[in-house]
C-alpha cells in the first residue's frame, strides 16, 4: 500500500490551537501569574485565527474537512474563546480558583469544537465531541470549594457521556448499515442502494438526533442545562451556552445535510416537534425562575429552538440563518453574562435575580448594557437580536413554514416578558442594598466588543449576512 | 417605480434630519454630567424646538397637488436582502410628522418640574421616542418601518414603567406585551409579503401588486393585529386605560397624542391599500368593532372616577370614530377619519397636559377630590374649558369638523352604523361636561384651597394646541387640502382592487358560457 502523508495544511488552524493550548499548559508551570497566561491565551487565538483564512480543502481522506462552513464557526468559536477568557480573569480570581489550567482546558475544548465543526467522517465527529465534552465537564466542576459546581460537572458528565453512547450507538448502526462512516460516502450509499425508507437509517437518525440535541440543549434532552448552568461558574456557563451549542449546531446541520440529505423529510418531521418543544420549555419554563443563571439557562433552550427552525428548512438559506443567528447569539449572550459576572464579588453570590433590584440607580451603565442586552435577546429592534430572529423566520417561511413560525413569535412574545422581568427589576424598583461591582478592564472590554456588535448588528448587519452566505457557498 | 415619486427637492435631506436631530440630542444628554440636571433639560429643549422648526418646511413646501411619495430620500441599506433606507411622507403622513414634533416640546416643557428622578435618562428616552414616532410615519420600507415600530417600544416602556404611577410597572408590561404580540403577526405578515412579492420591503411596490383574495385576508388579520393594539380597538383595548393612567404626564401625552395614532395610520397605510378586497370585505366587522369601540368606550367613561383613566376612555371612544371613518372607505370617511386623528391628538393630548398641570400641584388623579376648580384656578378652567369643549365636538372647534366628516362618510357606508355612532357624540356630550361640573363647579373642596393658577410656563404649553382647535374648526381646509389627492388615490386604489375581481369574475363567467 502507497502511503502518502497526509496535506496538513486545511487544518493548520486546529494543529496551531494545539500547540497554543500545549504551550499555554506548560507556561502555567512556569508563571506565577495567571493573568498573563490568559493575556497569552488571547494572543494565541488571536494569532491562530489568522490562519483561518489560509487554504480549504479536504485532507485525511475525506475525514476532514474545511470550507467557509467550519471556517465560520471556528469564527463563533474564537469569538466565544477570546471573550470567555476576557471575562474570567478578574471572575476566578473572585472564585479563588486562580489556576493556570483553566485557560488551556478553555483552549482543548475549542480544539475539540474546531474538530467537530470540521469533521467530514463521524468517527472524526466523535473525536472532536469528545475532546470538547471532557474540558468542559472538568470546567464545570472548576469551583472545586462549591458544592453546587461538584454537582454540575458530575451531572454533566453521567449526562454526556449517556449521549456519547446514544451517539455511538447510531454511528454503528449507519456503519452496520452502510459500511462507512465518511458523510458524503453515507449519502452516497443511501441513495445507491434505495435505503431512504429503511427503518435502522430511521433509527440511527433518531440516535444521532437525541445525541446532537443533547449538545445543543433542545428539550426534552435539556434536563441538565439548568443545573449545570447554574452550577458552573459563571464564566464557563458564558461559554458553555455559545461553543458547545454551536458546535452542536455545526455537526447537526453538516451530518443532516450531507449525510442524511435523501431523508430530509423525515429529520425534518423528527426536528419540527423538537424545535415546538424546546421553545416551549425554554420558555415557559423561564418565566418563574428566581436565578438569574438558571433563567438565562431556559433562554438559552427556547434559543437553540428558534436556531432548529434554519436547520428545519433543510436548504442553505436556512443553515445560513442558523449561522448567522448562532454568531449573534455569541455576542449578545456573552454580553449579557459578562454584566452578570460583576455582580459576583468577595462574599456576593449576585446570581439572584432580586440582586438587580435598582441597579440603574447604583450602577447606571451596568444596567443600561443590560437592558441593551436584554432587549437584544428579546428580539427588539434595533438590536442584533433581531436580525438573527428576522432572518431565521424569513428562510423558514420561505421554506413554507408559516406556521411553525407562527407559533416561535408566540413563545417570542412569551419570552418578552422573562426579559422584561430584568429591566424591570433594574430600572423600576428602588435599590435594597448596594450591590457592590467587580469591574475590571478585561470585563470592559468584553463588554464594549458585545455591546459594540449587538447595536452594529442590529443597523447594519450587511457584512455579517454577507458573511453566512458566503460561508454556506459551495456546502 | 420612479413616476410614484418625488425626490426630495430641497438642499438638504429634511426628513432624515428631522428623524435623527432628537438622536443627537438624546447622545449628547447621554455625554452630559448627571448632576447637571437643568442641562439636560435645557439640551432637550433645543432639541425639540429644532425638530419643530426644522419640520415646518414639510408643511409650508409640499406639494398638495400630487398623491406621490414627497422630499424622498433612499439609499441601500442591506442590499442582500434588498432593503432600502427609504423615507418619503405624502398627505396622511406629513401632519403626523408636525404633531410628533409639537408634541415632543410639550412633553418636555410639561416634564420641567414634575421629574425629578434620573432626569437625564427621562429626556433620553423622550427623545428617542420622538424619533422614532417620525420614523415610522415616514418609513416607505417595510423593514425600516418595522424597525422604528418596535424600537419605539423600548423607550416607552421605560418611561411607563420608570417615572408612571403607583402601578405602573403592570402598566407598562401590559403595554410591551399587547404591542408585541400583536406586532409580532404583522412581522410575520410582512416576511409573507416579501416573499411573495418577489422580495422587496418596498412598500409603494408591494402596493402595485395584487395578492391573491385569501391571502389578503389572512395578511389583513395579521397586520390587523398589530394596528388594532395600538389604535387601540375593542376588545384589545385594555392596555390603554392602564398605560395613559399610569404614564407620566409626558408619557400619556405621546401615547394620545401620536402613539395610538400609528394604528389608524397602519390601517390607512398599510392595510387599505395592500389588502383592498379584503379591507372591503372585512368592512362590516371592522365598522361593528369600531361602533362597540365608541359606544363601551363612552359608556364606561361615565363610570370612571380617574380623572386620566376617564380621557383614556374617551380615547376607545374617539379612536372608534376614527377607525369607523377609515373603513367607511369613503372619501368624507377617509378624511374625517384622517382629521380626527389630528384632532384626537391635539385635544386629548391637551387633556392630558391639563390633567398633568393640576396633578403636579393636588398628587390625586381621583375625580372626588377635585370640586369647585373653577374659584381657585380660573384661568386653568376656562383653557380646560375649551378642550372639553373641542373633544365634545361643538362647531368651530376641531372636534366638530371631524366628527361630521366621519358621521357623513358613516351614514354612506352604512345607516346603524351612523346613527350608533351619533349616541357616542351624546354621551360623550354627558360625560365630558359631568367631569367639567364634578372638578370646577360645586363647592370649593377644602384641600383645593390656595392653589396656584397656572404659570407661564404652563400658559405657553396650552396655547398653541387653543390655537390649533380653533384653526383647525373654523378653517379645516387648510389642513384637509393636504389629504385629497393622496385619499382619492387611495379610494382608486380600493376600487382597481375590487373592479380587477370583477374582471376576473366576468371572464370566467365569459368562459363558462
Amino acid at each position: 500500500m502507497n502511503f502518502q502523508f497526509p496535506d496538513l495544511t486545511p487544518m493548520m488552524p486546529e494543529l496551531a490551537m494545539t500547540a497554543f493550548a500545549l504551550i499555554v499548559m506548560l507556561l502555567d508551570l512556569l508563571i506565577k501569574k495567571k493573568e498573563v497566561v490568559a493575556l497569552i491565551s488571547i494572543a494565541g487565538v488571536a494569532l491562530v485565527s489568522l490562519t483561518l483564512f489560509g487554504p480549504s480543502g479536504t485532507t485525511f481522506g475525506t475525514m476532514f474537512i474545511s470550507d467557509g462552513y467550519s471556517t465560520f464557526f471556528k469564527l463563533i468559536f474564537f469569538i466565544n474563546v477570546i471573550l470567555t477568557i476576557l471575562i474570567s480573569i478578574k471572575y476566578i480570581a473572585v472564585e479563588k480558583v486562580n489556576y493556570g489550567e483553566y485557560y488551556s482546558l478553555i483552549l482543548f475544548s475549542t480544539i475539540g469544537m474546531m474538530v467537530m465543526a470540521s469533521a467530514g467522517d463521524l468517527i472524526v465527529l466523535y473525536l472532536g465531541l469528545e475532546l470538547m465534552a471532557l474540558s468542559t465537564y472538568v470546567l464545570a466542576g472548576f469551583n472545586r470549594h462549591d458544592i453546587k459546581s461538584n454537582e454540575a460537572a458530575l451531572k454533566y458528565f453521567l449526562l454526556g457521556a449517556f449521549s456519547s453512547a446514544f451517539l455511538l450507538y447510531g454511528i454503528s448502526i449507519v456503519y452496520g448499515l452502510t459500511g462507512t462512516t465518511d458523510l458524503r460516502a453515507i449519502a452516497a450509499f443511501i441513495s445507491a442502494r434505495d435505503l431512504a425508507h429503511n427503518s435502522s437509517l430511521l433509527l440511527s437518525v433518531i440516535f444521532l438526533t437525541v445525541a446532537f440535541g443533547f449538545k445543543i440543549a433542545a428539550a426534552p434532552f435539556h434536563m441538565w442545562a439548568p443545573d449545570v448552568y447554574e452550577g458552573a461558574p459563571t464564566s464557563i456557563t458564558a461559554f458553555m451556552s455559545v461553543g458547545p451549542k454551536a458546535a452542536g449546531f455545526a455537526v447537526l446541520g453538516r451530518v443532516f445535510m450531507i449525510a442524511f440529505a435523501s431523508v430530509k423529510a423525515d429529520w425534518a418531521a423528527i426536528l419540527i416537534p423538537i424545535a415546538i418543544l424546546t421553545m416551549a420549555v425554554g420558555n415557559i419554563v423561564a418565566l418563574s425562575q428566581t436565578n438569574i443563571k438558571r433563567m438565562l439557562a431556559y433562554s438559552s433552550i427556547a434559543h437553540a429552538g428558534y436556531a432548529l427552525l434554519g436547520i428545519i428548512t433543510a436548504n442553505n438559506e436556512g443553515l445560513a440563518s442558523t449561522m448567522n443567528y448562532l454568531m449573534i447569539y455569541a455576542f449578545m449572550n456573552i454580553g449579557a453574562f459578562a454584566v452578570i459576572i460583576m455582580l459576583r464579588s468577595e462574599g456576593f453570590k449576585g446570581d439572584n435575580i432580586s440582586d438587580y433590584e435598582g441597579l440603574s440607580k447604583t450602577h447606571p451603565l451596568a444596567a443600561v448594557l443590560m437592558l441593551i442586552f436584554m432587549f437584544s435577546l428579546t428580539g427588539i429592534p434595533p438590536t442584533a437580536g433581531f436580525i438573527g430572529k428576522l432572518y431565521i423566520f424569513m428562510s423558514a417561511i420561505n421554506a413554507g413554514y408559516t406556521w411553525l413560525v407562527v407559533i416561535a413569535v408566540i413563545f417570542s412574545a412569551i419570552s418578552a416578558y422573562f426579559y422584561l422581568r430584568i429591566i424591570m427589576y433594574m430600572y423600576m424598583r428602588e435599590p435594597k442594598t448596594t450591590v457592590p461591582l467587580t469591574t475590571s478592564f478585561s470585563n470592559g472590554i468584553a463588554l464594549g466588543i458585545t455591546t459594540a456588535a449587538v447595536l452594529l448588528i442590529g443597523v447594519l448587519p450587511a457584512y455579517l449576512l454577507n458573511l453566512a452566505k458566503a460561508a454556506i457557498k459551495g456546502f | 417605480m420612479e413616476q410614484q415619486v418625488i425626490m426630495n427637492q430641497l438642499s438638504y435631506p429634511i426628513l432624515s434630519t428631522v428623524i435623527f436631530l432628537p438622536v443627537l440630542g438624546a447622545l449628547l444628554i447621554l455625554l452630559n454630567r448627571r448632576s447637571w440636571e437643568s442641562l439636560s433639560r435645557w439640551i432637550a429643549l433645543g432639541t425639540s424646538i429644532a425638530t419643530f422648526f426644522l419640520s415646518i418646511p414639510l408643511f409650508t413646501m409640499f406639494d398638495k397637488s400630487t398623491h406621490k411619495m414627497q422630499f424622498v430620500e433612499k439609499f441601500k441599506w442591506i442590499p442582500d436582502w434588498n432593503i432600502y433606507y427609504f423615507i418619503g411622507i405624502d398627505g396622511i403622513s406629513v401632519l403626523f410628522i408636525l404633531l410628533s414634533t409639537l408634541t415632543a416640546i410639550l412633553c418636555v416643557l410639561i416634564s420641567w418640574e414634575s421629574i425629578k428622578t434620573k432626569v437625564k435618562e427621562f429626556y433620553i428616552a423622550i427623545l428617542l421616542t420622538t424619533s422614532f414616532m417620525i420614523g415610522v410615519f415616514c418609513s416607505l420600507d417595510f423593514f425600516l418601518f418595522y424597525i422604528f415600530w418596535e424600537a419605539m417600544l423600548i423607550p416607552m416602556f421605560l418611561i411607563i414603567g420608570v417615572w408612571g404611577g403607583p402601578n405602573r410597572i403592570y402598566a407598562a408590561i401590559k403595554f410591551f406585551l399587547y404591542t408585541l404580540v400583536g406586532s409580532l403577526f404583522m412581522l410575520v405578515g410582512i416576511i409573507v409579503l416579501y416573499l411573495y412579492a418577489g422580495k422587496t420591503f418596498n412598500i409603494l411596490e408591494l402596493m402595485t401588486k395584487t395578492y391573491p383574495f385569501t391571502m389578503q385576508v389572512w395578511l389583513f388579520w395579521a397586520f390587523f393585529s398589530a394596528f388594532a393594539v395600538k389604535v387601540p380597538m375593542w376588545p384589545v383595548h385594555t392596555w390603554l386605560p392602564d398605560a395613559h393612567t399610569e404614564a407620566p404626564t409626558a408619557g400619556s401625552v405621546i401615547l394620545a397624542a401620536v402613539l395610538i395614532k400609528m394604528g389608524a395610520y397602519g390601517f390607512l397605510r398599510f392595510s387599505l391599500p395592500l389588502f383592498p378586497d379584503a379591507s372591503q370585505a372585512m368592512t362590516p366587522i371592522m365598522l361593528t368593532l369600531s361602533v362597540i369601540g365608541i359606544i363601551y368606550g363612552a359608556v364606561i367613561c361615565l363610570a370612571q372616577t380617574d380623572l386620566k383613566r376617564l380621557i383614556a376612555y374617551s380615547s376607545v371612544s374617539h379612536m372608534g370614530f376614527v377607525t369607523l371613518g377609515i373603513f367607511a372607505l369613503n372619501i368624507q370617511g377617509l378624511e374625517g377619519g384622517i382629521l380626527q386623528m389630528l384632532n384626537h391628538g391635539i385635544v386629548t393630548g391637551a387633556l392630558f397636559l391639563s390633567v398633568g398641570i393640576v396633578y403636579d400641584r393636588t398628587h390625586t388623579r381621583k375625580i372626588a377630590d377635585y370640586g369647585g376648580l373653577a374659584t381657585e384656578m380660573p384661568i386653568y378652567a376656562s383653557f380646560f374649558m375649551v378642550f372639553t369643549l373641542a373633544s365634545i365636538g361643538l362647531p368651530a372647534t376641531n372636534g366638530f369638523i371631524g366628527e361630521f366628516l366621519i358621521l357623513l362618510g358613516g351614514f354612506k357606508a352604512n345607516q346603524w352604523a351612523g346613527v350608533l355612532a351619533c349616541t357616542g357624540i351624546i354621551i360623550g356630550a354627558g360625560y365630558m361636561l359631568w367631569l367639567y361640573q364634578r372638578i370646577f363647579f360645586m363647592e370649593v373642596n377644602a384641600k383645593l384651597h390656595g392653589l396656584v393658577d397656572m404659570d407661564v410656563r404652563e400658559t405657553i404649553i396650552l396655547i398653541p394646541l387653543i390655537f390649533l382647535v380653533f384653526w383647525i374648526g373654523i378653517y379645516p381646509d387648510s389642513f384637509l387640502s393636504f389629504m385629497h389627492p393622496t385619499v382619492q388615490h387611495l379610494i382608486e386604489r380600493l376600487n382597481t382592487g375590487g373592479v380587477q375581481e370583477m374582471n376576473i369574475a366576468k371572464t370566467i363567467m365569459g368562459v363558462v358560457k
